[in-house]
């Protein structure tokens, strides 16, 4: 059966013919989807972990049990999830395991753009790379035939362009995988460092038995052309960029990225005139190819930086001009993303603008809260840096500087990594204020259940972590829980924070405006008559006011959230019906 | 020779581009060709500007489009078509919806919304259709049925029979939005115009 598919559903088809009994993970886009279609099929247990550290270890725990085992992430996940990752490389598994890391060249949704080849090149790991769905599905199930056959985890490399582009794939049944014995084996599994000694001698024979194999596997191929002037090696998406833009070019198509082949590559290049590496971000197969004597170039037409398309390998290798297409001939205002209209982050964002604080952001919807005109926001760098980094802040700059600055964090965020930076705050006498966003949900990457939302990855109803308590728990003694959609009470309460001496907690609290739960209300209208154009309710960024001489709402937009209202001053804004 | 047909979606985020390629995928899957449909994900869905890309023929390499390679633009927003205008070939055709969504900076006053949108637009862009797509969404139940006007309108110009866009519509839309969603598609392909099929 043929079917078009998201490249991450093709990966998460390839988990259930893999016979995979375990997917752990932690959302991040691009790769979400993969878990969310794993989900899906019953023969596969599946969660949202707390973070990728434990996803992996999750993963880990289920290949040491024996059965085929899998995590997704995405590329800063990684990070994350580096400390198991290296180590892991030693104890090898039981059952087969694989990790999935979707990098986001071109940075659509990321606040970085690392590549992480790096990562299967340092802890050693075998890492293949599709180019397409049906690749995605496949090389999930080498994947797992890898890790086994190696005693290894092996990785899954994507990018945003094959984890969310879609193509045809042919689906097949699922190969019932028996359950391994397991079997107590402290020389493999306890990485104490007599063991380690011996087990990275293991490592080390390993990765000599990868390099043959990355010699005869069918993930590299050769696709002779005709045109031998220019011999290409590449490997995912700028594999279909290459095809497109040179059909009769001789392709060196790289599956397996780490480790790469040496005589398949000195032999590729000795059929042609010249050797291109189309790859992106960092010169991986380019920097091989010169350690093993082979004269390439690469990044000398492409760069370091963003996304290859078909048309710069056009006009960088052929020397061919962009076509020039229907130019408009003026300038386009930017629309970048907003906060949606009713978003709950939005009033919070108000009161921090009105109060002039600094604010240490975090990962999340809200990051949006940096841009104009709340413009409240600080520094965004990763997940929990919100806290840890506001408490180093104000260590540095004193008790004065503490009460004019706020850490801002989301519910899924907090649990992911801010519990640890807001325990080590109480535990060394920090004295910072932390407002938590929690809107019931795991916003950004498309609504995931996480652990403060009372609800598992199958929305049935699971055991609920209390934010008040937890924070009550490690030692903060002012807590305190306040309706997002309440301005005053919101300012009141953040007030309140700010003047404690003492790690202080506000809970700003109100669903996702796109929750299914969430009723939206009828939408509001500006009395023209009574608006004298003062523009305060201009202030909180919502995308469904306009201004000319005059607010106005867009009845489309608008969800009724009334946050508007309450700040005009001649209370001109009112429920449509209240104008009939 | 290479025969991919390339259609770019754009709009705001929100809108249904989505449902839009998703339309269009099972379309052009059921006529046997070969597909790719590419969206972002994630942070640029939160009301920014949004683009699909969906390519079809014998086989289809590159799930992207570049400037100059659309064979159709699809816009949902005035000011999104005026944005995206350079990715359609010369000889391109252009569908763009005369909704205007207004970007945060018009809103707080740092830039302009472009004025004579429509006019520029015929003038850049040899084979124009511009429509409100909007007032017969409206009238078919929901403004969010924009996306199923323009696909309606769309779908006097592929050359695939109508029977074929219906199966589509039933297998992508949940039963109990298709009759509404119907009297869109229906919408759409009437603003082609009985005398041009």
């Amino acid at each position: 059966m043929k079917e078009l598919m998201l490249g991450n559903q093709a990966v998460a088809r390839g988990l259930y013919e893999a016979g995979c009994r375990l997917v752990s993970s932690y959302p991040g886009t691009p790769s979400t989807e993969i878990t969310e279609f794993a989900s899906t099929y019953p023969e596969i247990y599946t969660e949202w972990a707390t973070n990728e550290k434990v996803a992996y270890e999750v993963a880990m725990g289920g290949a040491i049990g024996g059965g085929r085992s899998f995590c997704a992430m995405k590329h800063v996940g990684l990070n994350v999830a580096a400390d198991p990752l290296f180590t892991t490389s030693y104890t090898g598994v039981n059952g087969g395991m694989v990790v999935a890391v979707a990098d986001d060249q071109g940075m659509h949704s990321s606040q970085n753009e690392q590549d992480s080849r790096h990562y299967a090149v340092a802890a050693k790991l075998p890492m293949v790379e599709p180019s397409d769905s049906q690749e995605c599905l496949d090389f999930v199930k080498e994947a797992f035939r890898i890790s086994e056959e190696f005693d290894t985890p092996a990785m899954l490399r994507l990018s945003t362009r094959v984890s969310h582009s879609q193509s045809i794939v042919t689906l097949s049944d699922r190969e019932e995988i028996p359950l391994r014995d397991y079997a107590k084996n402290p020389a493999k599994y306890v990485m104490m460092p007599a063991n380690a000694q011996k087990r990275h001698v293991v490592v080390e024979e390993r990765t000599r038995r990868l390099q043959e194999f990355a010699e005869t596997t069918p993930l590299n191929r050769v696709e002779p052309g005709s045109d031998r002037r220019i011999g290409i090696i590449t490997a995912g998406i700028c594999y279909q960029y290459v095809r497109e833009a040179m059909p009769d070019a001789p392709v060196l198509k790289l599956g397996l990225l780490n480790p790469l082949p040496e005589k398949l590559i000195r032999d590729f290049a000795g059929t042609v005139d010249q050797v291109v590496v189309v790859e992106e971000l960092d010169p991986v197969i380019q920097n091989h190819c010169a350690a093993i004597g082979v004269k390439v170039t690469g990044k000398e037409h492409f760069g370091y930086i963003g996304e290859i398309s078909q048309q710069l390998i056009r006009t960088k290798l052929l020397g061919q001009e962009p076509p020039k297409g229907c130019a408009y001939p003026e300038a386009v205002p930017v629309r970048p993303p907003v906060l949606c209209p009713g978003c709950p982050h939005r009033g919070v964002f108000y009161t921090l603008h009105k109060l002039g604080v600094t604010v240490f952001g975090d990962i999340g919807c809200y990051t949006l809260g940096a841009l104009p005109p709340l413009s409240a926001m600080d520094t965004t760098l990763c997940m929990g840096a919100s806290i840890s980094g506001l408490h180093g802040f104000n260590k540095i700059r004193g008790a004065e500087s503490a009460r004019s600055s706020v850490a801002v964090i989301g519910d899924s965020t907090f649990a992911h990594s801010g519990i640890t930076g807001l325990v080590d705050m109480v535990y060394n006498k920090g004295f910072s204020t932390v407002v938590i966003l929690d809107n019931s949900i795991t916003g950004m990457t498309g609504h995931q259940q996480n652990p403060t939302t009372g609800y598992d990855i199958h929305n049935t109803a699971a055991p609920q972590l209390s934010l008040e308590k937890l924070c009550e728990a490690v030692g903060v003694s002012h807590v305190t829980v306040a309706d997002a959609g309440d301005l005053k009470a919101l300012s009141a309460a953040i007030k309140e924070a700010l003047a404690f001496q003492g790690p202080a907690v506000v809970i700003a609290r109100k669903p996702c405006a796109l929750l299914k739960t969430v009723r939206r209300k009828p939408a509001l209208r500006v009395d023209p008559d009574g608006c004298i154009g003062c523009k305060a309710c201009m202030g909180i960024g919502c995308p469904a006011i306009t201004f000319n001489g005059k607010a106005a709402i867009d009845p489309t937009l608008c969800v009724g959230c009334d946050l508007c209202a309450g700040l005009c001053p001649k209370h001109a804004i009112k429920e449509a019906a209240a104008h009939e | 020779m290479n025969n991919t047909k390339s259609i770019m979606i754009v709009g705001v985020g929100g809108q249904g581009s989505l449902l839009a390629s998703k339309l269009l995928g099972s379309l052009l899957v059921s006529q046997g060709l070969d597909v790719k449909v590419s969206e972002v994900h994630g942070m640029a869905q939160r009301g920014g500007s949004v683009v699909t890309y969906v390519r079809y023929g014998d086989q289809v390499s590159s799930p992207i489009i570049q400037q100059g390679e659309a064979d159709y633009l699809i816009s949902f927003e005035l000011c999104e078509a005026a944005r995206w205008s350079a990715f359609l070939k010369e000889d391109g055709v252009l569908i763009a919806n005369t909704q205007q969504i207004m970007p945060m900076p018009v809103i707080t006053g740092a830039a302009q919304y472009p004025q004579g949108l429509e006019e520029t637009l015929r003038s850049v862009c040899k084979n124009a259709w511009i429509v409100d797509a909007l007032t017969p969404a409206e009238e078919a139940g929901s403004p969010k049925a924009v996306n199923v006007v323009l696909m309606g309108l769309l779908s006097r110009m592929l050359g695939i029979p109508e029977e074929a866009w219906e199966k589509a519509m039933e297998a992508c839309i949940k039963p109990a939005l298709l009759p509404l969603n119907q009297k869109a598609f229906q919408s759409g392909r009437a603003l082609f115009g009985p005398d041009r099929a």
